[in-house]
C-alpha cells in the first residue's frame, strides 16, 4: 500500500525517483568509472596469516616488472601517509598498509601501482615476504583469558573496553520481579556487502600540493579533514568529489583505507591512481563486519506480565581494530528498552579484540541486535508465563499520551502510536486464518509458524554515539549537521546542491519533493546536483536513518531564506506589503487579487536588474542553510543519563508467516506483513523500497548470512559463493503499510526509515521459525537459522523424545 | 608480455564493430569498460556469483569471467544498447515506474538478464521471473519491485510488439 495520510501537496506523493534515468541508462558515474589521463591501477597483497610479524619484504623483482610504477610496503608508505582516522579513545592504531605485524588474514601488506590492474596483480606475485607467524586469537572467549596472545601489544589485554552502564533502579526492579526471564543469545558476525566495493581515485599534484579524490566515501564534508590528516595534507588542499555509490549500508562512511592506498601511490608516482577493492578485498578487509555478540540477557517481569527491568551483558568480538569504538553497543542504548515501559536497564559491555577483520557499521549499527535480543526475551516471557505474545506486548507498550517519552538511558522518543501500528499489522495479517492453517498443517506433518515483533527504529543521530557514552571525559558534542543550497536562476529554474553523495537512497527525489512543496512547482522541474568539498558545507550524509530528516530540514531552511528575499523583491515590484504575499503554484501572489509574478519574473530581476530591486537588496537569488540536529541534550557527567541523542523514533510491527521443511531445513515465507511508522512519509514508493530491502537483509542475517573464520583465522566466507546473500527466490513479497505519526521536532514531521526493515525482521523471522518448530520444543537462541541447524535440531528433538 | 602474445579480435558491441588488440587474459568486461568506455556494465564480484556484470553475447547472458578473445566475431549487447535515440527501452521504463532499483549498481545486470528472459519467454510468471533472476544479486531492493518491473515490461512489450527488442520502442 502506498497511500499516505498527510496533507501536503508534494510531500507524501508517490512519484518516480529523480535518480533513476542515469542509473538505468548506464550513464551514472561510479568510482570505478572514473578514468584520468595517465591513471595507474593499484592492487594489494594481503596477509595469508591472521597474526604474524613481518620479518622482511623483498620487492625488488616486483619493481622490475615492466609497467610497474611503484611498490610500497607499509613501512615505506608511512613516509607519505599516516595512520587511519579512528574514533576510539583507546590507543588502537591502524595503518592502511600493515607496519611490523598483521592482525588479520587479509590485512594489506604491500601495494603496487602499475599501468593496468593485470600487471599490478602480476607484480604482487613477485613480492617475497619472510613471516614469523604468531598464535592467532580467534575465539572471543579464549581472547579474554589473561594469558591469551595480545592482538595489540601496547594494550593491557584484548578486552579493549569494559564497563557496566546502569540506568535506574535495576536491582530494585529485579527484586520486585516475580519472574526473571534469562537467555544466553548469540548474534552472528554479518557484513554489509554492498554490490559496489569501496574504492578511490586519487590525483596528487606536487606543483600545487593539492589532491583530488574521487571516492565512494560518504562523509566527505564531515570527516574529509580527518582523511586529509592520513594523507599528510592540509584539509583545504584535498578536494573530495561526491560519487554515485553502489550501496553502502553503513560500510562506506569513511573509506579511509582505499583513499590512503590510492593517495599514497599517487604521491609516490605523481600519477593519478585508482584502487578499487575486488570482492575478496571487500569481504576480507573492508572493515564493515558487524556485531558478533554473546548476550546474557535478563528481563524482570511481574506475574501479570509487566516488564520491570532489563539486564543485558554482552561480549562483543570487535576484530583486530577499534575504528568506531563501542558505537555498535552504544547505538542501541538509544532504544534498548524498545517500545515498552521498562523502568530500568543495566548493560555491561566487554569489547574484545581478536585476529579478524574489524567491525564497522552495518545497517542497524547494533540496534538491530538490541531489537532481536529484547524481542527474544519478550517471546521467552510469553512462553514461560503462558501469556499470548500479542497480549503481553500490549500490556507493556508505551501509550500515545506518554510522548515525548524519556526512556531509562536518557534518550527521548519524540512521538508514536504503537498500539495503533500493532492493530494495523494484525488487521492485515489475518492470524485467525493462519492459526487454523497451522493446526491443519501440523496434522499433515507440515510446520507453519507465525512470528511477530514490535520494535523501535531510532533515526537521526545527533551527538554521535562514537564517543560520548565513554565513561572517560567527553569531548565536545556535535550536532551532526546537514546542508543544502537552493538557487533560483534568471529563467526561474530551481537548482538544488547537496553536500553528501548518493548512496542508493533517494536524496535527489527527497530534495525535489521538498522544494516542490516549498515553491509550488512540479518536482520534475527541480535540478539536483552534488558539490565537492571545495565548495562544501557541513554534511554527514546518509547513515543512522538521518538523510530524509536532515535534508528536509536543510531545504526548508534554505527555502525560507530565498522566500524572504523573493517576497521583498515581489512586494517592491507589485507595490504590496510582503506580508500580503503568498507563494502558490510557482508564483508569488498578492493575497486576494489576480496580481502575481512568476519565479522567472523575480529571478530575472534578481539576477540582472539591480535597480529594480528594493533598496538594500543585493543581486542574486540563492539560499544556503545548514540544519543542525533538531533535538540534542548533553549526557550527564556520570553517564547515568545519556541525554537525547537519537530522539526521532520510528517504529514497526512485522508479522511473517513461514513454513519449515523439517527434512531439508528450508524456510519458506507464506506471508509477510510489515507496518512502519516513520512519521510523515515523503515518498511512499522509495520508503517501501527501503523497507523491502531492509527486510531482505534481515532475512539474510536470520537464515543465511554469517562471516565465518577457521580456527587459524582464515576468512571462510570471502566470496559470494560462501557468504550467502538472499536472492530472488528466497525473498518473499512483502506487504508494507505506512502508519504516520509525525515528529513534533522535524521539518514536516519526517522521521527516518532507512534501517527499519533490517532492524525488525530478525526477531519476527526467528519467532516464526521457532513457532513452526514448537511441536519439537525447539528454542532458538542463535542466528543464522541455517537449514543444517534446523535439520540437526529436529533430529536431536526426535532422538530425545524416542 | 611479448607482442606475439596479443591477439587481434573483432567485436560488435551495440551494433558498432570494433577491431581490438588484446591480451588473451583480458576480460570482456574490462574491454567493454576500459577500452570502449562502456562503463554501464558494473563489476560486483569478479568471480561469477553476483551477475552485476551480465551482458549478452549473441543474445545469451554471460558474465565478466568471459575473456574478450572468446567473444571474437560475436555480437555483444550492453545496457547502453537498450535505449534507442535517447528513449528508454520498455524494461528500463518499467524499472523506473516500479521502483525496481535503488543504488543502481546491479541494475544493468538485471536489465540484461531480464531482456534475455523476455526474448525466450515473453509472458513469464512470477516464479519463472524469480528463477531467471536467481543468478543476479541485489542488496538494496528485496527483489519484489524488480519482479514487478519485469512483469510490467512484459505486459508493455506485449501491447506494443511481440518482439522484446530495443528497436521496438
Amino acid at each position: 500500500m502506498t497511500t499516505t495520510t498527510n496533507q501536503h501537496t508534494w510531500i507524501g506523493k508517490d512519484i518516480k525517483r529523480h535518480e533513476d534515468p542515469a542509473l538505468l541508462m548506464g550513464t551514472a558515474i561510479y568510482t570505478n568509472d572514473v578514468s584520468l589521463p595517465g591513471m595507474l591501477h593499484a592492487a594489494v597483497l594481503r596477509s595469508p596469516y591472521a597474526h604474524a610479524r613481518i620479518v622482511s619484504i623483498d620487492t625488488s623483482a616486483a619493481k622490475k616488472l615492466p609497467g610497474v610504477y611503484a611498490v610500497l610496503t607499509g613501512r615505506e608508505a608511512t613516509e607519505v601517509i599516516g595512520p587511519l582516522p579512528a574514533f576510539c579513545a583507546e590507543p588502537v592504531v591502524e595503518h592502511a598498509i600493515a607496519v611490523e605485524k598483521v592482525r588479520y588474514a587479509g590485512e594489506a601488506v604491500v601495494v603496487v601501482a602499475a599501468e593496468s590492474r593485470y600487471i599490478a596483480e602480476d607484480a604482487l606475485e613477485l613480492v617475497q615476504i619472510e613471516w614469523e607467524s604468531l598464535p592467532p586469537v580467534i575465539d572471543v572467549l579464549e581472547a579474554m583469558k589473561p594469558d591469551a596472545p595480545k592482538v595489540h601489544e601496547n594494550l593491557p589485554s584484548n578486552i579493549v573496553f569494559e564497563h557496566i552502564f546502569t540506568f535506574g533502579d535495576v536491582d530494585g526492579d529485579f527484586a520486585r520481579a516475580d519472574h526473571i526471564i534469562k537467555r544466553r543469545l548469540r548474534w552472528p558476525r554479518a557484513t554489509a556487502a554492498p554490490m559496489e566495493p569501496a574504492g578511490a581515485v586519487c590525483q596528487y599534484d606536487s606543483s600545487s600540493g593539492r589532491m583530488e579524490v574521487w571516492s565512494n566515501t560518504n562523509m566527505l564534508n564531515y570527516v574529509g579533514w580527518l582523511i586529509a590528516g592520513t594523507l599528510k595534507l592540509p584539509p583545504h588542499m584535498v578536494n573530495f568529489h561526491p560519487m554515485y555509490t553502489g550501496g553502502s549500508f553503513g560500510s562506506k562512511h569513511v573509506v579511509s583505507k582505499a583513499i590512503a592506498i590510492a593517495g599514497a601511490l599517487s604521491k609516490v608516482t605523481g600519477h593519478p591512481v585508482k584502487f578499487m577493492e575486488d570482492r575478496i578485498d571487500n569481504l576480507a578487509a573492508n572493515d564493515s563486519q558487524a556485531p558478533d555478540r554473546i548476550y546474557d540477557a535478563q528481563l524482570g517481569v511481574t506475574n501479570d506480565g509487566k516488564f520491570l527491568g532489563l539486564r543485558l551483558y554482552t561480549i562483543d568480538d570487535y576484530g583486530a581494530y577499534f575504528v568506531f569504538a563501542i558505537t555498535g553497543n552504544t547505538n542501541m542504548m538509544s532504544q534498548i528498552s524498545g517500545p515498552y515501559t521498562i523502568g530500568s536497564v543495566e548493560t555491561g559491555i566487554k569489547a574484545v579484540l581478536t585476529n579478524k577483520n574489524q567491525q564497522g557499521v552495518f545497517r542497524g549499527a547494533g540496534s538491530d541486535v538490541g531489537n532481536w535480543v529484547l524481542e527474544r526475551l519478550v517471546d521467552a516471557a510469553s512462553d514461560e508465563l503462558g501469556i499470548d505474545g500479542i497480549e503481553l506486548r500490549r500490556r507493556n507498550l508505551i501509550q500515545p499520551d506518554q510522548f515525548p517519552y524519556k526512556m531509562p538511558t536518557g534518550n527521548v522518543y519524540d512521538s508514536g502510536n504503537y498500539p495503533s501500528v500493532l492493530n494495523m499489522a494484525l488487521q492485515h495479517a489475518d492470524l485467525d486464518y493462519w492459526r487454523q492453517e497451522q493446526e491443519r498443517a501440523r496434522q499433515q506433518g507440515r510446520y507453519i509458524g507465525i512470528g511477530l515483533a514490535t520494535c523501535q527504529q531510532r533515526s537521526t543521530y545527533s551527538a554521535t554515539e562514537f564517543w560520548f557514552h565513554n565513561p572517560a571525559p567527553a569531548t565536545g558534542l556535535t550536532s551532526t549537521p546537514e546542508s543544502a543550497r537552493i538557487g533560483i536562476g534568471p529563467a526561474g529554474g530551481i537548482t538544488v546542491t547537496l553536500f553528501s553523495p548518493f548512496w542508493g537512497n533517494s536524496p535527489e527525489t527527497v530534495a525535489a519533493q521538498v522544494v516542490a512543496e516549498e515553491f509550488g512547482v512540479d518536482p520534475s522541474e527541480v535540478s539536483v546536483t552534488y558539490d565537492s568539498t571545495y565548495h562544501g558545507l557541513p554534511g554527514a550524509g546518509p547513515g543512522g536513518s538521518r538523510m530524509t530528516v536532515m535534508l528536509s530540514g536543510a531545504l526548508h531552511g534554505a527555502a525560507a531564506k530565498i522566500k524572504e528575499k523573493m517576497f521583498k523583491i515581489a512586494g517592491h515590484l507589485l507595490e504590496a506589503n510582503p506580508d500580503d504575499l503568498v507563494l502558490r503554484e510557482g508564483r508569488v501572489w498578492v493575497r486576494g487579487t489576480e496580481r502575481s509574478l512568476s519565479l522567472a519574473d523575480i529571478g530575472m530581476k534578481a539576477y540582472w536588474y539591480k535597480f529594480d530591486l528594493p533598496p538594500g537588496i543585493e543581486s542574486g537569488l540563492e539560499g544556503s542553510f545548514t540544519y543542525d540536529h533538531p533535538y540534542t541534550t548533553p549526557p550527564s557527567e556520570d553517564r547515568k543519563d545519556l541525554g537525547a541523542f537519537y530522539p526521532i523514533m520510528s517504529h514497526a510491527t512485522h508479522i511473517p508467516i513461514v513454513e519449515v521443511d523439517i527434512k531439508t531445513g528450508e524456510v519458506k515465507f507464506l506471508k509477510y506483513v510489515a507496518v512502519h511508522d516513520v512519521g510523515t512519509v515523503v515518498n511512499p514508493r522509495s520508503l517501501q523500497g527501503q523497507i523491502h530491502g531492509g527486510i531482505a537483509q534481515g532475512i539474510g542475517v536470520s537464515l543465511f548470512e554469517e562471516v565465518r573464520y577457521s580456527p587459524e583465522g582464515q576468512n571462510l566466507t570471502a566470496t559470494f559463493n560462501d557468504y550467502l546473500l538472499p536472492t530472488a527466490p528466497e525473498v518473499p513479497n512483502i506487504e508494507v503499510y505506512h502508519h504516520e505519526t509525525p515528529s513534533p521536532f522535524t521539518a514536516f514531521g519526517v522521521k527516518g526509515g532507512g534501517e527499519g526493515g533490517r532492524m525488525v525482521a530478525p526477531p519476527a523471522v526467528t519467532r516464526a521459525v521457532e513457532d513452526a518448530l514448537a511441536p519439537f520444543g525447539i528454542r532458538i537462541d542463535e542466528l543464522p537459522i541455517t537449514p543444517e541447524k534446523i535439520v540437526k535440531w529436529v533430529a536431536q528433538a526426535q532422538t530425545q523424545s524416542s | 608480455m611479448q607482442d606475439e602474445d596479443f591477439v587481434t579480435i573483432r567485436l560488435t558491441v551495440n551494433d558498432v564493430t570494433h577491431r581490438l588488440v588484446v591480451e588473451p587474459r583480458r576480460l570482456l568486461a574490462d574491454v567493454l569498460r576500459e577500452d570502449l568506455g562502456l562503463t554501464g556494465t558494473n563489476l560486483g564480484c569478479e568471480h561469477g556469483a553476483c551477475g552485476s556484470c551480465t551482458v549478452l553475447v549473441d543474445g545469451q547472458s554471460v558474465s565478466c569471467l568471459m575473456f574478450a578473445v572468446q567473444a571474437n566475431g560475436h555480437e555483444v549487447m550492453t545496457v547502453e544498447g537498450l535505449a534507442r535515440n535517447g528513449q528508454m527501452h520498455p524494461l528500463q521504463k518499467a524499472f523506473w515506474e516500479q521502483h525496481g532499483l535503488q543504488c543502481g549498481f546491479c541494475t544493468p545486470g538485471f536489465l540484461m538478464t531480464a531482456y534475455e528472459l523476455l526474448q525466450h519467454n515473453p509472458d513469464p510468471g512470477e516464479e519463472e521471473i524469480r528463477s531467471a533472476l536467481s543468478g543476479n544479486i541485489c542488496r538494496c531492493t528485496g527483489y519484489q519491485h524488480i519482479v514487478n518491473a519485469v512483469r510490467a515490461a512484459a505486459q508493455a512489450l506485449a501491447q506494443t510488439t511481440a518482439e522484446p527488442s530495443g528497436t521496438a520502442v
